[in-house]
């Protein structure tokens, strides 16, 4: 059981973290303490340019080193700073985050057409992979995460979540089940411009994991929520499908309704499916996943955790319960549950 | 008759529901809370003849194991409301969440408008227990999964179409379902069937259809002369042989 909140202004009016502390606060219940986060999109307009990369580092000794020497052989660092932090008696701060403000050398990776993105995809690996007492977890473009172990509130006020302005937000209340909960463990995930918070477990995640290395992805953070920002990055960016397709693609209608749908659809769903079958995801899931314009939320199939949507004016919210929703916006009316793996988009317009 | 107001804002479930008790052992006969929102679990275990009157959002597993209570709530409910409930009534002007009345043993629940997925699972009934679950709009897939026994009544208030959601009793193997309207063919779970509901149905549901409509104020005779369609268990063992052999 986790708690999740997003919403996006599809104007770009900017909004201040607390409303998303509280409400995430609403939901204690579905978490256990272990973990919680925030990731706003908007929050960097004087580096909207370059790529925030946010790193939780065990001390500021060999891991910094390591990982300044490949961000230089890479690419510029423009502007770095520790991420300011309040002490909360719940939270141990047992990892020192910090931000790198970021340009990547265009000319060294000439085979992509998303060069940046693929130079900043590979540092995010490697250091993930290979140094010690490093982690990035929030890497995209005017944008940031703010995770850690603690409750909705005591991670808000350690990062002064009130001090950062996003015209979208997601939210997380960790409760971890499967694996034990830490700091790189809590969500919202990221790479590149996608963030994803997710509630249940992914049990296809042995093969997804599979299909998702085979084209370079390392998945480090023993758990199952790291893959779907990975495939919204394969699926999306890479093989650009629209959000729509793309949440087809992981949660897929059963094959008894792919029988009941019009021919054209039908075969378009059946082609998805056969291409994507490594992609599709199995077991209880509800999952926002945001980028720089849009937020798309979808639950698994057979609907077995809560999804909740709302509309109001320009801003689309979603929620694992409705009160998380009201709480942003008490004159909210419309209100509803989506069907089980329909996709729900939000797009900015502006 | 002694009536007080809590007001809910910004309270936590636990010390809500000690108000709550400490109210009914005074004998307090009804409660109203206002602006309720998210606390889950109100009412929880509550035995008494109370009325509590909920105005805002409750969160999860409203009047779980809950024993002669009646709660109606102006506002949407989530997941779980009445859970292993034992008597009372409650009363949604509004919507509900997932498994909604989910292994309900006994008492009444009214939604007005929808239900989330697996609307009555695993609903039981023993001797005189004989829990209710009566829906005016209409119900996601699965509803009535692994139902047990009591009643599944769903008006469908604002579908002339026929009733096409997945896995529709799957698993039923006590209890009976009714639907206004037809349903797809397809939509039948394992070891359920479907039949047109007869005049002796019909007299057994009237009484929830007139309290519907009352706790609703809305006119009864449409929902009366409309057609129903029932759904009952093939057996009372869907899955004998499935897990062993005999």
């Amino acid at each position: 059981m986790c708690g999740i909140i997003g919403v996006i202004d599809k104007q770009r009016e900017f909004m201040d973290g607390s409303a998303l502390r509280d409400s995430l606060s609403i939901m204690n219940e579905r978490g256990s303490g272990e973990g919680a986060g925030y990731a706003a999109y908007g929050v960097y307009p004087d580096y909207s340019e370059l790529y925030a990369i946010h790193v939780f580092y065990d001390n500021l000794v060999e891991p910094k080193t390591q990982v300044e020497d490949l961000l230089e052989t890479w690419g510029m660092i423009e502007h770095d700073e520790e991420i300011p932090t309040w002490e909360q008696n719940g939270i141990r701060k047992i990892h020192i985050p910090w931000r790198y403000f970021f340009r990547p050398k265009t000319r060294l990776m000439q085979r992509s057409r998303t060069p940046d993105d693929e130079i900043v995809k590979y540092i995010v690996m490697e250091v993930n992979k290979s140094i010690k007492g490093a982690l990035v977890f929030s890497s995209g473009k005017n944008l940031g995460v703010f995770k850690a172990s603690g409750w909705p509130e005591e991670v808000a006020n350690f990062y002064r979540i009130e001090n950062y302005e996003g015209y979208l937000w997601l939210a997380h209340n960790r409760y971890p089940t499967n694996t034990p909960g830490w700091w790189g463990g809590a969500h919202p995930f990221n790479l590149l411009n996608w963030s994803v918070v997710h509630n249940g477990e992914i049990t296809s995640y042995g093969t997804n994991r599979r299909y998702i290395e085979s084209f370079g992805y390392d998945c480090s953070m023993y758990t199952d929520t790291e893959v779907v920002a990975y495939l919204m990055d394969l699926l999306i960016r890479r093989h650009e499908l629209t959000q729509e397709l793309a949440v087809r693609a992981l949660a897929p209608p059963f094959w008894e309704e792919i029988e009941r749908m019009p021919e054209k659809e039908q075969k378009l769903t059946k082609a998805l499916r056969l291409t994507y079958g490594s992609a599709m995801m199995n077991g209880p899931f509800a999952i926002a996943v945001a980028s720089p314009d849009s937020m798309v939320g979808f639950s698994d199939r057979i609907k077995l955790r809560p999804l909740v949507i709302g509309e109001h004016d320009n801003r689309l919210y979603i929620s694992s319960e409705e009160a998380a929703i009201r709480t942003i916006d008490s004159s909210i009316t419309n209100i509803y549950m989506p069907r089980a793996g329909d996709p729900i988009v939000g797009r900015t317009i502006a | 008759m002694t009536q007080i107001t809590i007001n809910a804002e910004g309270m936590h479930y636990t010390p809500l529901n000690k108000l709550i008790r400490q109210a009914v052992r005074e004998g307090v006969s009804e409660i109203i809370l206002d602006n309720v929102m998210g606390q889950r679990f109100i009412s929880d275990g509550l035995i008494g003849d109370v009325k509590i009157t909920i105005n805002g959002i409750p969160g999860g597993d409203l009047g779980m194991f809950m024993k002669g209570p009646t709660i109606e709530v102006f506002g949407n409910a989530d997941h779980a409301l009445g859970n292993t409930m034992d008597d009372g009534t409650i009363i949604i002007h509004g919507s509900s969440g997932d498994a909604t009345a989910h292994s309900m043993r006994g008492g009444t629940v009214f939604i007005r408008d929808d239900i989330g997925y697996r609307g009555g699972i695993h609903m039981k009934q023993y001797e005189d227990k004989r829990p209710n679950l009566i829906i005016g709009g209409s119900a996601r897939a699965f509803l009535g999964e692994y139902m047990a026994g009591g009643l599944v009544i769903m008006f469908r208030l604002h579908d002339d179409t026929p009733y096409a959601e997945m896995g529709l009793a799957s698993g039923i193997h006590g209890g009976e379902i009714f639907i206004r309207g037809t349903v797809e063919e397809w939509t039948l779970g394992i070891g359920s069937s479907a039949r047109e509901a007869t005049s002796e149905d019909m007299e057994k549901i009237t009484p929830y259809i007139l309290e519907f409509s009352k706790h609703f104020n809305l006119a009864s005779s449409f929902l009366l002369n409309s057609s129903y369609t029932r759904i009952a268990p093939v057996s009372s063992r869907p899955f004998a042989g499935k897990y062993t052999w005999e």
